[in-house]
């Protein structure tokens, strides 16, 4: 009753003390504090930088007065004496949660929804930039404990939920006043994210890509809302467009993500603020080119558990390489001058930030620049250097009370202040009771070692050399230790209690075994500092950081491989030209291209390449792939030409090393078939090593998927998915004279010079009008491809590829009169309804009808072996050699509209070239060296040294694991990430 | 007019029952067949540059080398092969063809039962002769298949048969060859779309999952040996393999369910064990070789399952197992259009002669290999004496796609169709186009 009495009155004089001057007060007279605090003889950080020793800080009202050596203290001060102790700026993480739950999710259903569950806002519910952190904002002491704890101040929270997630708000983890005192702002910034809203199911995007391209979208609707011409009301959209003034902050969550938004991001005008995923270190050049600043993680991953061998065995030595290497991300950036704050994101409790921060300074990052990142740079992020961060004159009193270097491991973090509002961790009267000490007790004489935390200490007691259990507690300097009975044999404890005012001299008394009560004494020892000594230089032995390859993951190269002046000599050279099929040739590459053509050519400094019985080719294009991408389908309406495959390209898709492997060298990254208007392609070379945006050609022709039949009307979905529009071949019709009309209106408007809203869907379909982008259009069924290009001519255009194309045998005579060529199988079918005239002499008679034939694969395994499928022309429908092996090289070139650089052997076009070891439409053959602008992307010789390296690499990394698993560290079990395979009809999310 | 219309009701009629009907089965062998001249790739690693080979009453009279042995062929068809390649039929093992047609039709689908231990279940009746899928293995030399049942923990019961049939009976060669076990995973994922994280962890219930495997064959040992007063269908069909008159075929893809399986064969006394799949059995070859177990591989044209192994791992698979002194054949299962794609088996077995393997060794592992694993190397699997006539003639070697096109294939000796759904298309296209 007592103790809930003074909780009640501590309560009430806290809010007495802090409530605001203007408010009424009714339990008692009014009050006001002008006292200062004056915190002295203590080394101070005003900045990371501004170091000064021996100072006073003075604080009023929750800010700094001043800081320094020669600081007046005022009379009304109250003096706190920090004698050898250390103040820091306390920390700031600026992309939390705190205080906020994660929205209630929509309810589940089976079937799709594809409008907005709101009204009067934008029509996609992921965009939210309406919603405000502040109106959900619900103070947690318990959580702000931990924060503070953890050494930090203030945090910027946000509504995890949402693409565009609306506005975060600045806290202060005041721990006693309320609210009022704890907002900083509470229209802090505007947060995004790569996700969409738990809260509606609405379908779009089902994306990346369909993401990417929203945020676009919302940016050009809200530039028409803003200026004036909607004549509805979007909140959206306003808050949008009242929010841009704010700093914008992105969590991309890892490196690629990190590119890819930035790049959105210059397109709307807008530098985010990018939260990074802790793996920048592996392309850290082009994210220094970004020029953003970055929020970064510390969640450093756990070892594996590598004792089966046959788990361990399955482990992706990029997996094992990123435990090894992410602690030095940090140091990474700031080696290169990347600006950064860190985030308590990922871990599951504030407490592991520090161990994890430790880790990263003994990998090598700056102790100042950690400083900064937790203190400087998050308040210059949110325009907030005056108020905190620093503990200049002016700003608020936030800082951290230290026994010393706040980045040492045994640091004791006394006192954690808010605006002045002290929060005591660990109180500073208590004594450092750490170290040894000869305990003298009943005739008998015990060592007792007390180590670890101020917090949480640890204690080992011995006698004879014998250790005994042993706990300590140490609290308002009692300390209190049991141990067990010297006799081992007997299941009993000795228990001693003492009040501590001299460490050197501890007197106290002792409860036996047997019940007596007696007194003890202890003394401390001053060991020889030579064991422990040792010890630290050999733990300080800098961990072992493998480097980064390009991709970071098995295959990649230590060092980039350089363009070559190559001499193939005596090669039978299949030149897809007039001159057809050459014996005995040979082939000079230089500055990329292919140099010379000829017999008996000689080159200085040429690399010459035996090339007598083997074959040499131009690379082998894919028409139709899906590798390489990190998605294939907007799924979520059924027309997506404003998202593009180009935002999404993953240049570390082991699929890129295995095609190389199989001798190609260009690829088309399509789009999938869930809608009849798809998005648009990437034209790829596979440069392995490269990152995303180099592996795109240079003014690369433009594509985009559309796609007809079964998968279009949804008909392999599921029962409940038959609500899209169109549900049959009908429908898919008019789904194009709707939208092609509607470009043809919507390029009228623009040209007219009135004020349109610009959009990004229609924009790509009147290039498509215009003949500047050309449709590969998935397709089976003759009726379906017939209509395509009636509907083509009705919009005086021409479809460019048919891809699939399988029962393109039925109306071969159409297509050539239509001048479309024809992408097909080489012999697949009976997989759906639609396939089951496909036949394997479709390419044969296709290509008899004299239009121009590819084959393609749609599959990661079948794009291998590319060769093998053109051959299978040869067999099935008589095609001759030479022109089966155009199918693959010369004819999807010309498909592509990259005919003029690459695709045949000819003097001038770029060196994709491919040296087999037998004729390359043989099952026999093999890529030995595959060339892409003249760099060996992939040779036979350097894939086994390639192993080699691997193996031993993944073998040291798996020591390294078990060796951590046996000094006690936490491991995890072995992670094992399938990547989606994707085909035509994988919908992201979907299983089907 | 009502001419007209009958003649073109006529001509409909045909057209529609050309391109709808698969091929009728050929007669039975009346005359002898005497091929001379083709190099024979006998299937047992022997090859006969220039060869004579007799078909006699649907099997094979003899095989011989054309320039020492002279016969007599008057009352013989002769054909002549020059320059040409003959080869035994090929054997595609654990395959689901005549199970389905169309993958993304339910209605079509007859491969997969519901319920766990489904040793009663027997594929051979519901094979489809008529198979538009299975015609068109024919014209690439594949003329045999086991058919299997898939899903639950004993799919069912397999049987052989070869691919020019009227019904099920006609088409049998071996009824009821083998029970398949889909082994247990010891390994459990993260099911990654549902959020989980995705680790590879031990599975908790894999002991217990080979528990009941084990108790339910001792139930079914038990019961064999008593009165049978109440049938117990399951425990039945588990007769042969407890006897050893039957192949017991154990799907396994990791090395240490490999392991468990080999142990479990032996425990159980069970006489003749197959691996299916075997993914990872290149990495326990001296089990597999001590305790003499074959392997159907996993499909060649496949990727490595894991980022940091070989490219050309699944390739070359074959040839480390076959160096290490085991029996393999190879199979199409697996992965996507398995059932269409099994006409592409013999390259496979090209592939894995491009990855190490002798030509006439990969050859084995589609015919001789492939008939010895099923049992059914008294009739089949290669050019010898006294087996069925079931062979094909191809204008070149039959392992690359670019050669491999058949003139003349025979099961039984019965001189069967080449023609499919699909070469009829063909004809009937190119034909249009060739008037217009």
């Amino acid at each position: 009753m007592i103790k809930k009495f003074s909780i009640l009155v501590l309560l009430l004089g806290y809010i007495s003390t802090y409530a605001q001057e203007y408010f009424p007060k009714n339990d008692g007279v009014h009050t006001t504090n002008t006292n200062y605090t004056a915190i002295t003889n203590a080394k101070i950080y005003i900045t990371p930088n501004q170091v000064i020793e021996n100072a006073t800080l003075l604080i009023k009202d929750g800010k700094v007065v001043s800081t320094g050596i020669s600081v007046s203290i005022p009379k009304n001060a109250v003096i706190i004496d920090a004698s050898n102790k250390t103040i820091y700026p306390s920390f700031i993480d600026i992309y939390s949660n705190f205080g906020l739950e994660k929205p209630q999710a929509a309810a589940k259903s089976n079937s799709p929804q594809y409008d907005s569950n709101r009204e009067g806002f934008y029509w996609n519910d992921h965009i939210r930039s309406e919603q405000n952190a502040i109106e959900h904002f619900k103070y947690n002491q318990k959580e702000a404990n931990n924060l503070r704890k953890a050494g930090f101040g203030v945090i910027n929270t946000h509504i995890p939920d949402g693409i565009i997630r609306g506005t975060g708000t600045l806290i202060a983890l005041t721990p006693n006043s309320g609210d009022a005192s704890r907002i900083l702002d509470n229209r802090s910034a505007q947060y995004y994210s790569t996700k969409k809203s738990v809260q509606s199911r609405q379908s779009y995007p089902t994306s990346l890509m369909g993401t990417m391209a929203l945020l676009r979208q919302v940016n050009y609707d809200a530039e028409w809302y803003a200026n004036g011409h909607s004549k509805v009301t979007d909140r959206t959209l306003e808050a949008y467009n009242t929010n841009k003034s704010l700093v914008q902050i992105i969590d991309a969550g890892s490196k690629v993500n990190a590119l890819r938004f930035d790049k959105v991001g210059d397109e709307i005008n807008t530098q985010f603020v990018i939260v990074g995923g802790g793996d920048e270190y592996e392309r850290i050049d082009a994210i220094k080119e970004t020029q953003a600043t970055f929020i970064i993680p510390i969640d450093f991953p756990a070892a594996f558990d590598m004792e089966d061998p046959f788990i361990a065995e399955a482990a992706n030595l990029s997996d094992l390489r990123e435990w090894n290497q992410k602690p030095s991300n940090p140091k990474i950036l700031a080696e290169n001058n990347i600006k950064f704050t860190l985030t308590l994101k990922g871990l599951k409790e504030p407490k592991e930030f520090m161990p994890n921060l430790l880790k990263a300074i003994e990998r090598g990052l700056d102790k100042t620049m950690a400083l900064e990142a937790l203190t400087t740079v998050p308040a210059e992020i949110l325009g907030k250097q005056n108020q905190i961060g620093s503990l200049k004159d002016g700003t608020y009193a936030n800082f951290l009370i230290t026994s010393g270097d706040i980045f040492e491991k045994d640091v004791t973090l006394y006192e954690n202040w808010v605006k002045g509002e002290k929060y005591e961790i660990t109180s500073m009267t208590t004594k450092d009771i750490r170290g040894d000490y000869s305990i003298s007790l009943a005739g008998n004489t015990y060592d007792l070692n007390v180590s670890g935390k101020m917090e949480k200490l640890k204690s080992t007691v011995k006698a004879n050399e014998k250790t005994l259990g042993s706990k300590i507690s140490f609290q308002d300097n009692w300390l209190n230790l049991t141990f067990s009975n010297i006799d081992t044999t007997k299941q009993n404890y000795v228990r001693l209690t003492s009040k501590i005012s001299n460490i050197n001299s501890i007197k106290g008394k002792a409860f036996l075994p047997n019940g007596n009560e007696t007194t003890f004494s202890a003394k401390k020892i001053e060991k020889t500092d030579s064991t422990s000594k040792d010890k630290k230089e050999t733990k300080k032995d800098a961990p072992v950081f493998i480097p980064v390859n390009y991709p970071n993951e098995a295959y990649g190269f230590k060092t980039m491989p350089k363009q070559e002046t190559i001499l193939f000599k005596n090669a039978t050279v299949w030149t897809n030209e007039q001159e057809g099929i050459l014996n005995e040739t040979d082939v000079l590459i230089k500055n990329g291209k292919i140099a010379k053509i000829g017999n008996n050519l000689n080159e200085n400094n040429a690399i010459v390449v035996d090339a007598t019985g083997k074959h040499l080719t131009s690379g082998i294009i894919d028409e139709h792939s899906h590798i390489a991408t990190s998605a294939v389908n907007e799924a979520g309406q059924n027309a997506s030409s404003e998202v593009t495959i180009e935002d999404v390209i993953d240049a570390e898709d082991v699929s890129i090393y295995r095609n190389l492997a199989g001798g190609v060298t260009s690829i088309q990254i399509l789009h999938g078939s869930a809608n009849p208007i798809g998005g648009r392609s990437a034209v790829i070379k596979l440069k392995w090593g490269e990152t995303a945006n180099n592996l795109i050609y240079t003014d690369s022709p433009k594509f985009i998927k559309f796609a007809l039949g079964e998968n279009v009307k949804q008909s392999n979905w599921g029962r409940h998915a038959n609500i899209r529009f169109p549900q049959t071949r009908m429908g898919v019709e008019q789904v194009y004279i709707d939208y092609f009309t509607r470009a043809k209106e919507y390029e009228t408007l623009k040209k007219s010079g009135k004020p349109y809203r610009k959009d990004l869907e229609l924009e790509t379909l009147v290039e498509i009008l215009n003949e500047e982008r050309f449709i590969s259009c998935h397709s089976y069924v003759q009726s379906e491809i017939n209509m395509l290009m009636k509907v083509a001519d009705q919009f005086d255009f021409n479809i460019n590829t048919f891809t699939h194309i399988l029962e393109g045998y039925k109306l071969a005579d159409k297509m050539k009169e239509h001048g479309v060529g024809g992408s097909t199988f080489s012999d697949w079918w009976a997989y759906k309804y639609e396939v089951n005239d496909a036949i394997p002499y479709n390419a044969a008679i296709m290509h008899n009808a004299g239009i121009t034939v590819a084959i393609n694969s749609d599959d990661p395994e079948m794009s291998r072996r590319l060769n093998q499928e053109a051959a299978k022309s040869v067999k099935y429908g008589d095609v001759s050699e030479e022109d089966a092996w155009k199918f693959v090289t010369l004819n999807p070139a010309k498909l592509l509209h990259i005919d003029d650089r690459v695709g045949s052997i000819k003097v001038g076009k770029d060196a994709d070239v491919v040296l087999w070891s037998h004729n390359p439409l043989s099952i026999y053959a093999k890529a030995e060296k595959t060339l892409i602008d003249g760099i060996t992307y992939f040779d036979i010789e350097r894939d086994k040294q390639l192993r080699r390296e691997m193996k031993q690499e993944k073998n040291e990394l798996t020591n390294m694991m078990l060796q951590a698993k046996n000094k006690g560290l936490k491991t995890v079990p072995v992670k094992k990430k399938e990547k989606q395979t994707f085909h035509c009809d994988t919908v992201e999310g979907h299983t089907h | 007019m009502k001419k007209s219309f009958i003649y073109i009701l006529t001509a409909f009629l045909l057209c529609t029952t050309i391109i709808s009907a698969q091929q009728t089965p050929a007669p039975k062998q009346v005359q002898d067949i005497c091929i001379i001249g083709a190099t024979a790739h006998i299937g047992n690693g022997q090859v006969i540059n220039n060869s004579i080979i007799v078909l006699k009453d649907g099997k094979i009279e003899l095989v011989a080398n054309a320039t020492t042995s002279k016969i007599d062929m008057s009352n013989m068809e002769v054909i002549n092969a020059d320059g040409q390649h003959v080869y035994p039929g090929f054997i595609v093992p654990n395959s689901t063809l005549g199970l389905g047609e169309i993958d993304s039709v339910r209605a079509t689908q007859d491969n997969d039962e519901v319920g766990s231990m489904n040793p009663h279940i027997r594929s051979l009746i519901a094979y489809n002769t008529e198979s538009k899928v299975v015609e068109s293995m024919r014209p690439n030399g594949v003329l045999i298949g086991q058919i299997t049942p898939q899903g639950g923990r004993i799919a069912g019961t397999s049987s052989i048969v070869q691919f020019d049939a009227w019904n099920w009976e006609d088409a049998a060669l071996k009824t009821d060859d083998g029970v398949h076990i889909n082994w247990p995973n010891p390994y459990t994922k993260g099911k990654w779309w549902l959020g989980e994280p995705s680790t590879l962890k031990p599975n908790k219930d894999y002991i217990t999952q080979i528990e009941e495997l084990t108790d339910y064959l001792e139930q079914g040992k038990a019961y064999l040996k008593g009165e049978k007063q109440t049938k117990h269908l399951p425990f039945e069909a588990l007769q042969g393999i407890i006897m050893g008159s039957k192949k017991l075929y154990i799907h396994v893809d990791n090395a240490k369910g490999i392991t468990d399986a080999v142990e479990f064969t032996k425990k159980n006394n069970i006489k003749d064990m197959v691996i299916v799949g075997g993914y990872e059995a290149y990495k326990v070859t001296g089990i597999l070789k001590q305790n003499n177990i074959p392997v159907i591989l996993k499909r060649v044209h496949s990727r490595p399952t894991s980022d940091d192994q070989d490219y050309d791992l699944p390739y070359k698979m074959a040839k480390t197992l076959v160096d290490n002194g085991i029996l393999v054949a190879l199979q199409v299962n697996g992965g996507q259009m398995e059932r269409m794609n099994s006409r592409n088996l013999p390259f496979y077995a090209g592939t894995c002669a491009a990855y190490g393997l002798d030509k006439e060794e990969a050859l084995k592992l589609i015919t001789s290999n492939t008939a010895k694993i099923l049992g059914i190397d008294d009739i089949c699997g290669t050019l010898e004496t006294g087996k069925d006539a079931t062979l094909f003639i191809s204008e070149g070697d039959a392992l690359d796609m670019r050669t491999n096109k058949l003139s003349k294939a025979f099961i039984q000796g019965r001189d069967i169709s080449l023609e499919t759904h699909q070469t009829e298309l063909y004809e009937r296209y190119s034909e249009k186009y060739k008037n217009q």
